[in-house]
């Protein structure tokens, strides 16, 4: 494409299916604390 | 949802239900902008008109990037249409385990912080120690009420942890004993302010804990207004070089150097860039939680100057990158990759439901920050959770439980946001803090950016 160029990402709709497994790390153990971001999360499982 | 943004010379266009990011030239930009709203024809009449004096842009060109716009589309990787609701509303109700804890094993502190949203400690309460009894009791009520859960959280938080050392070190001992007989994996993060940190107590920690939190403010100067002892002294001089050992003996294992910004740093990443110099190297600042009104209290003046930094701060690290001196930031810690599921997305943080924390006596709070409201006690670790009726409010806590999150573009980045910010903010933690989500949505934009800017530099 000439004029867009997508970045690589995971496609969050297909997790739909096959994610869920809810073994990834509470935000709030990391190192905020005082606010709530969840999508600097590492998955767990990197093929979902 | 699709938003657009222009930063650091960047187009950028966030397809937010797909995940997808686009970096776009101007003509293209302008013709996503309008796709939605203006017939094809009119797209080229109007693109064409504003890019007369541009040769390259010809009806050809147009209808091109309109079939590319149209087959991303397609794919699923533009206009995607978000189906998550109901989807963000089933899986939390049905989620019944509890995952993490956050252990108040020391209800006091070596530090005395005017602006610590603990009270220097007490949360407003009397001081106490967690006993050793009490915290095995909550590491069986985390294992009994993780279900099928194998990775286990939990976070040696105060007060000041390392006022209660032994029991820590009894608590990590217990749980090695229990993991295995149960098929459970303990993480644990220890967050300390590095006043009394010992040799022998930072290699216990190195070694046993997942995660450390060095609580530090950045320049001795700004650290030291707020973070003194009871004396009046300032604490940089003898937790800088704490952390400093600590860090070096860590072994690459994770850690964050974490900070508080207030009214009185709004230039933060000086902070940031001094923790940097001191050669640490993952970081995090955040703003400061406090009534409105305090002296050091954020105000609306100081937003587009935080806006201003965090894309300083965002453009320096591409550059520190590309010296070969890099440093990460938490909140612009994005793996396009292999982030987080959609099911994390929607359901955030968990306070209240899987993650709670845990008084010096046993009691349960929806987490630290709910810590010494009565209206927000939970139950405790002996009996469970009695006070359902405030779980249940918790349990509706989603990505689209409040109409403000459901028309916002950042909602599957903050899954809601913070209740508790909600909470003191507006009184209800089905609320919106609009200041906090000024700042993350900006955080959100940046981090992509960099994302952006490293892609498009591999090429």
């Amino acid at each position: 494409m000439k004029r867009i160029k997508t970045i690589e990402t995971k496609d969050i709709a297909k997790t739909v299916e096959n994610g869920g497994c809810g073994e990834c790390q509470t935000s709030c153990q990391s190192a905020c604390k005082t606010s709530c971001g969840v999508a600097n999360q590492q998955c767990e499982n990197s093929k979902k | 949802m699709v938003h657009q943004y222009k930063l650091n010379g960047y187009n950028i266009v966030l397809d937010t239900v797909s995940g997808s990011v686009h970096a776009v030239d101007e003509v293209a930009y302008d013709i996503i902008e309008m796709y939605k709203s203006e017939s094809k024809e009119r797209i080229v009449e109007i693109i064409l008109d504003r890019y007369a004096d541009s040769p390259d842009v010809t009806r050809e060109d147009i209808l091109d990037c309109l079939e590319d716009i149209a087959a991303l589309e397609e794919a699923g990787k533009l206009f995607t249409v978000d189906k998550y609701e109901a989807l963000a509303r089933d899986y939390k109700n049905n989620s019944k385990v509890v995952k993490a804890l956050c252990l108040h094993v020391a209800h006091t502190c070596n530090l005395n912080c005017s602006y610590c949203f603990a009270s220097q400690g007490k949360y407003h309460g009397d001081r106490a120690l967690m006993s050793l009894e009490v915290g095995k009791r909550a590491l069986d009520f985390l294992v009994e009420n993780s279900g099928t859960r194998r990775n286990l959280e939990v976070d040696f938080f105060g007060g000041e942890p390392s006022l209660n050392f032994d029991v820590v070190k009894a608590l990590v001992e217990y749980a090695r004993e229990i993991e295995g007989k149960h098929g459970k994996n303990f993480r644990f993060t220890y967050t300390t302010n590095g006043m009394v940190l010992t040799d022998e107590m930072i290699d216990f920690v190195n070694r046993e804990m997942h995660n450390v939190v060095l609580s530090l403010d950045g320049r001795k100067e700004i650290n030291d207004h707020f973070r003194r002892d009871y004396s009046g002294k300032g604490s940089y001089d003898t937790i800088v070089p704490n952390f400093k050992r600590l860090v070096e003996k860590r072994g690459g294992k994770g850690y964050y150097v974490r900070g508080t910004f207030t009214h009185n740093n709004v230039d933060f990443t000086n902070d940031l860039f001094h923790m940097a110099d001191l050669g640490f190297t993952e970081l995090s600042m955040e703003p400061v939680v406090s009534p409105p009104g305090d002296p050091y209290a954020l105000t609306e003046e100081d937003l587009p100057k935080l806006f201003e930094q965090y894309e300083i701060l965002a453009k320096e690290m591409i550059k520190r990158k590309r010296e070969g001196r890099p440093f990460t930031f938490y909140h612009y810690m994005l793996d396009l990759k292999h982030g987080p599921c959609i099911y994390k997305r929607i359901t955030g943080c968990g306070s209240g439901t899987e993650y709670m924390a845990v008084t010096p006596w046993g009691e349960l709070f929806p987490c630290h920050q709910f810590v010494g409201d009565p209206r927000y006690s939970l139950g405790n670790v002996f009996d469970g959770i009695k006070n359902t009726e405030v779980q249940d409010e918790f349990r509706t806590c989603n990505s689209y439980s409040r109409p403000e999150c459901r028309d916002c573009w950042a909602n599957l980045y903050c899954s809601g946001g913070c209740a508790a910010n909600a909470y003191h903010a507006t009184g209800s933690i089905g609320g919106v803090y609009e200041y906090g989500c000024k700042l993350f949505k900006k955080r959100i934009e940046c981090a992509v950016m960099m994302q952006v800017a490293e892609a498009v530099d591999d090429e």
